[in-house]
């Protein structure tokens, strides 16, 4: 029995003790390794929100100015044949704007460096704001009004601060005198930040104060269409057929393993497929929102064969057997049975699937989405962008505006998919069923 | 006539046919349904599936099809020194041919007459030029006679094609729809006929997830030997030196060694495993082994959280704040950090997929059986000391697969590259300096107006071609790690 | 056989007075008090497992807990070592004694009771490690072994004891779960006694062996309470019958009765242990 008295002062002596203590230590500081990982990976995603909104919220925000704009007959239509459209189309209303400005600050209108300081305040987008006002109603022709126009990209950001009005003039992109001009239209009510509309509506433009995310939106939500209308009743027939079809053998094993490599295939080498099959191939349009659609038909169909097959193995077999035992047929019994059951689940799928799809640019890349579009695309076949694709050409573009707007836009994709993954964790939980 | 219009005509028939085979069955039992071998509503189907589906099929395959054949038509015009020529300088051909028939059919009688007559040599064809651009087909120089004889043959057989599709779907749905009605009597066994044609309908849905890879591996690899008629396979495998050139078509100039992006990906995807595999594996330690289900139902959904952010938020985050701090806190402390370095990036591109170790290493630390941490519990372990002398061990050829899967995901991985990258192929060991990666390169090489079969853009799929066969091997292999595993506790 | 004293460190606050055996049974001879369990109430979450429960536990002998399934025998067993510290949801009340010391105080370390009470679990479950690192991984853990040779003479010895060296000694390196069933079972009761635990606590050890490995099993336990105290859960009384020199009858979470193992089998007091072990339940 030596060496078990030994043993036995081997667990109390002091050595032992120490021994003991230090295994303690070691405990919890393996627990604090698995707290400050978790820890880690919070702060990341709460600096990466924070970051994303400090920068982006004032994109929802923009600076114009009123003025009254005097719509003279004149400059619009000095032929004063209402029917010239071409003569309506091409007036000069920057000029219009201008005049109206130099009005508003007293501009001397001989003083051309004043004038063009002066210019420097308004959009460049404005010209086509007051055409399209004209185009909407001629009969303001003739008339004053006031209107709210665009400020420029400079006088936007002095006024949301990210033009600091410390720096020396010489380095400051707004001048002395401009920032003057802008205090004196801000004090008479004349000049504000005003909600930014033309976030959600306008085209492509070079000038950021003037680009805006309706082409993308347009762009994602007919991708996201041709997803839904293909990628769902394909992935819902593949599942099926493999849950309660397939004979267990080579052809099933050959397509579950196809499926489960399919879903982890870069995402960017489905753009490469998508240009060299249905581009080249079969000669679709480029930058289309229907290839668009294609490519991420193929990408998100694992995850909803996958999540659609999960959902049809929780219907319990007491069900199918019940059904087959009345007389059913497999169809009978799919359809009346396996997919209604199933169907809160096969939602939740296409949801997470959709989210996956909104997000991904990489194969839009591939297929010329990466297009400045400026008119709505009216079919899936025109050229357009989507919202992913948009902040990677805002992310790439270098003036200080489209940053706001990077961060923006970022902000509305993950709005949107905020929303999805509510409604997917909604969905799961309203209907989820245990038997 | 488009072919969604006759698809939307056909769909309309299918649903008519429909409802008259199923007013039929009804009419053939003289109002007996018992007589019916199927309920009426199968005959139904029975109808709309022959009107609807040999038209729809012949639809499709006259889409497809209709494109090469017409080109073939076309090139029987093309002299032989065209047709001998290299395949890009028939393609360079063919797409001038291809710009002018797209034009014809905005030609008025008498232009079209002016061609027709520069076809044949009556006037010169610098007169089908002029009558060509006056319709938006700007031509580099005078059409050769050929191009115009080419283009003239693929206009008119796309004409006429588009002519008969619709005559020919539209005949074969009749066709169906009569032959189906007069098949319909109460034993047709129509239930089963439709069951199996639904059968078979869901057999092709699920082989379009094989059709997929094949497609992928057929057309990446296509132009992959195509690229390889340029350069050849030694210097672009184990060339050192990154730097395609312009050139004109047919030539390849500059060097297109892989070496250098390849070296990029796996460094970048490197230190994105550096700072994803211990955060990620703890996380997945805490979780299944110390959490409680307070501190679970907060920390998972955090963690689902990162993975569903898409790849371009993390790269405008990488390339706008986190790019920027690091150089600045490089500064600080004297190191000299380029804002897109290869850390930007692995860090960023770590965070990323954290996720994809932790939600993989939860499932495979779970699924070690309880009674090993109960033998080393029961010796005197602590908890610690048991997750790491038994837990992790046993878990080892998972959280393996786990990684494998990880790396996977950060070498295929383009968005954070593409803006928070480098963009010069550069071979260093240094991860403050900026690298560049094959995705980045894929992307490089095809956004822009490149002409398609120009090496610069062929490359493209070649490094697609090496990013899937990487990844691909990576996964098949850890998904079979990972089956093994779980086999192995089962 | 007489109790022999040994010199022990911990302190023994009581000294029970050994049971003499009575006549003409088989003498059991038993050891010294070793554990002793009073009044344990244990939960699970808002289920009562066991009520009330008292047993003592004597050295060198044969302590089977018998009775029919769920009835808390195992649930008590891991009482002993503290196993049920895992279960979040699992509540101890009571007072359990390992020499006079209770293992619930708040200065006891679960970490080292375990190393004086060892365990053995229903199934085998060696780690998935070689048979030499399976048994050195506890003498490992706690330092016991200041060098490789110690460790290897732990090793041999542990296995030796465990009646497993002769069919393993040529290879140590292979992992132990390439083992049959019963080596498998061995290998594990050479792990535990690896520490030399003082108590060894064995949860239906054969319940997943076939007849001859229980048999070898059961021989081993024999030659192991020589020097050890041990309590087997048993779903067999054979088993009981054979191994034991004590046995404890557990019904619905409470201790029925306990006695001498002869007396259980053949003149239990209470009806229901009669009924039990005659087969009418169970």
């Amino acid at each position: 029995m030596t060496d078990q008295t030994a043993s036995l002062a081997s667990f109390t002596s002091e050595a032992a003790t120490k021994k003991l203590r230090k295994r303690h230590r070691a405990e919890r500081r393996f627990q604090m390794y698995g707290i400050a990982a978790i820890l880690f990976a919070l702060a990341f995603l709460v600096f990466l929100f924070a970051s994303i909104f400090s920068q982006g919220w004032t994109a929802f925000l923009q600076t114009s100015i009123k003025l009254p704009v005097d719509f003279s007959q004149e400059v619009i239509n000095p032929s004063g044949n209402p029917d010239a459209e071409d003569e309506i189309f091409q007036a000069n209303y920057v000029k219009l704007a201008r005049e109206a400005l130099y009005k508003q600050l007293g501009v001397d209108p001989n003083d051309r460096k004043a004038r063009r300081a002066a210019n420097e305040l308004l959009s460049r987008g404005v010209d086509v704001q007051l055409r399209d006002m004209v185009l909407r109603d001629p009969s303001i022709i003739g008339t004053t009004e006031d209107v709210w126009l665009l400020a420029s990209d400079n006088a936007d950001a002095l006024m949301k601060g990210s033009i600091d009005r410390e720096t020396p003039s010489e380095r400051r992109q707004v001048s002395d005198e401009q920032i003057a001009w802008i205090d004196q239209l801000v004090d008479a009510g004349n000049m504000k930040k005003r909600f930014n509309t033309g976030l959600f509506v306008n085209g492509a433009s070079s000038n950021p104060e003037t680009a805006g995310l309706g082409v993308a939106l347009i762009g994602s939500f007919f991708m996201m269409l041709t997803v839904v209308l293909l990628a769902v009743p394909l992935g819902v027939c593949a599942a099926l057929y493999l849950e309660e079809y397939a004979p267990k053998g080579k052809i099933a094993d050959t397509i579950e393993v196809n499926i489960n490599n399919l879903a982890a295939v870069p995402s960017i080498v489905f753009g490469l497929l998508g240009l060299a099959v249905f581009i080249n191939f079969f000669g679709l349009p480029r930058s289309a929102s229907l290839v668009g659609g294609l490519v991420l038909t193929l990408m998100t169909l694992p995850t909803i064969i996958i999540t659609t097959r999960a959902a049809i193995r929780a219907v319990p077999p007491s069900i199918r057997e019940a059904a087959l035992g009345v007389g059913a047929s497999k169809m009978q019994l799919i359809g009346h049975h396996v997919l209604p059951l199933s169907l809160p689940g096969i939602l939740t799928g296409t949801i997470i699937g959709l989210v996956q799809a909104l997000g991904e640019t990489a194969p839009l890349l591939m297929i010329g989405m990466v297009a400045f579009v400026v008119d709505y695309p009216t079919t899936p076949l025109e050229p357009a962008t989507g919202l992913p694709v948009q902040i990677y050409m805002w992310a790439s573009s270098a003036e200080r505006g489209f940053v706001e707007r990077t961060a923006g836009a970022t902000m509305v994709l993950l709005a949107f998919l905020i929303v999805m993954n509510s409604l997917a964790v909604y969905l799961r939980n309203r209907f989820e069923r245990k038997w | 006539m488009s072919s969604l219009t006759i698809l939307a005509i056909l769909a309309v028939a299918g649903i008519v046919a429909f409802f008259i085979g199923r007013m039929r069955s009804i009419q053939v039992c003289g109002g007996r349904q018992r007589n019916l071998h199927s309920r009426p509503s199968y005959y139904g189907y029975y109808l709309a599936i022959l009107t609807a589906l040999p038209a729809v099929i012949l639809l499709a395959v006259w889409s497809v099809a209709e494109r090469p054949v017409t080109k073939y038509v076309a090139m029987q015009e093309l002299p032989p020194t065209v047709l001998q020529g290299t395949d890009a300088e028939k393609a360079l051909t063919m797409s001038v041919v291809d710009s002018i028939a797209q034009g014809l059919p905005k030609l008025g009688p008498e232009e079209y007459e002016v061609l027709r007559k520069a076809r044949f040599g009556f006037v010169t064809s610098s007169d089908a030029r002029d009558v060509l651009a006056k319709h938006g087909v700007v031509l580099g120089s005078d059409p050769d006679r050929s191009l115009l004889a080419a283009a003239d043959e693929l206009a008119s057989a796309r004409a006429t094609s588009r002519l008969w599709l619709p005559i020919a779907c539209f005949g074969l749905a009749a066709l169906g729809f009569f032959w189906g009605y007069t098949r319909i009597r109460p034993e047709l066994r129509s239930r089963n006929i439709v069951e199996r044609v639904m059968r078979s309908g869901l057999f092709l849905a699920s082989t379009v997830a094989v059709l997929t890879t094949v497609g992928i591996v057929l057309s990446v690899l296509f132009e992959t030997i195509h690229f390889f008629q340029f350069v050849s396979p030694m210097d672009y495998f184990f060339g050192t030196v990154w730097d395609p050139r312009f050139a004109t078509v047919g030539k390849a100039e500059g060097q297109f060694g892989l070496l250098p992006l390849l070296w990029g990906t796996l460094f970048i995807s490197a230190v994105a495993l550096l700072v994803a595999v211990p955060v990620g594996l703890f996380a997945a330690i805490y979780m299944s082994e110390y959490a409680g289900s307070k501190v679970r139902a907060f920390a998972k959904p955090v963690l689902e959280i990162l993975a569903g952010i898409p790849t371009i938020v993390y790269g405008f985050f990488a390339l706008s704040v986190f790019g920027p701090l690091l150089r600045d806190i490089g500064g600080n402390i004297g190191l000299d950090i380029s804002a897109s370095s290869v850390l930007t990036a692995g860090i960023v591109m770590g965070v990323m997929i954290i996720p994809f170790v932790s939600s993989l290493s939860d499932d495979i630390i779970n699924a070690v059986p309880q009674s090993l941490r109960e033998g080393s519990y029961g010796l005197g372990a602590t908890q610690s000391e048991t997750i790491k002398k038994v837990v992790l061990p046993a878990a080892l050829p998972g959280i393996v697969g786990a990684v494998l899967l990880a790396a996977s995901r950060a070498i295929g991985e383009t968005m954070i590259v593409v803006l928070a990258a480098g963009i010069a192929a550069n071979l260093t060991l240094n991860p403050l300096e900026p690298v560049t990666t094959i995705t980045v390169k894929i992307v490089s090489q095809l956004t822009g107006d490149l002409e398609f079969n120009s090496p610069q853009t062929l490359v493209a799929f070649a490094l697609g071609l090496t990013l899937f066969v990487i990844t691909l091997g990576l996964n098949v292999y850890a998904l079979y790690i990972v089956r093994k595993y779980r086999e192995q506790y089962e | 056989m007489e109790a022999k004293v040994e010199d022990r460190p911990a302190a023994r606050v009581e000294t029970p007075a050994v049971p003499k055996e009575s006549g003409d049974a088989a003498p059991a001879a038993l050891g010294e008090l070793k554990m002793k369990a009073k009044d344990v109430n244990l939960w699970y979450g808002q289920k009562q497992a066991l009520f009330d429960v008292n047993l003592e536990i004597f050295d060198q002998s044969v302590t089977a807990l018998i009775g029919p399934s769920g009835c808390g025998k195992s649930t008590f067993l891991r009482c002993l070592n503290r196993m049920n510290d895992v279960i979040d949801i699992c509540r101890v009340e009571g007072d359990i004694r390992l020499e006079g010391q209770d293992i619930y105080a708040p200065q006891v370390d679960p970490v080292q009771l375990r190393a004086r009470v060892g365990m053995v679990f229903q199934k085998p479950n060696p780690f998935p490690k070689s048979i030499y690192e399976n048994v050195a991984y506890a003498p490992r853990l706690h330092g016991l072994c200041a060098n490789k040779t110690e460790l290897d003479e732990v090793v041999e010895t542990s296995l030796i004891k465990a009646g497993l060296w002769e069919e393993v000694k040529d290879r140590l390196d292979q992992p132990g779960t390439g083992l049959s069933g019963g080596q498998q079972q061995r290998l594990c009761i050479a792990r535990a006694i690896s520490v030399n635990p003082e108590v060894l606590l064995m949860d239906e050890p054969c319940s997943a062996l076939d007849p001859i490995a229980t048999a070898t099993i059961e021989t081993l336990i024999d030659e192991l309470k020589e020097n050890l105290c041990i309590a087997i859960v048993t779903h067999s009384m054979q088993q009981a019958a054979r191994v034991s020199q004590r046995t404890a009858f557990f019904h619905l979470g409470k201790l029925v009765e306990v006695d001498e193992t002869s007396t259980i089998f053949t003149n239990p007091t209470d009806q229901r242990t009669q009924d039990y072990v005659t087969g009418r339940f169970g």
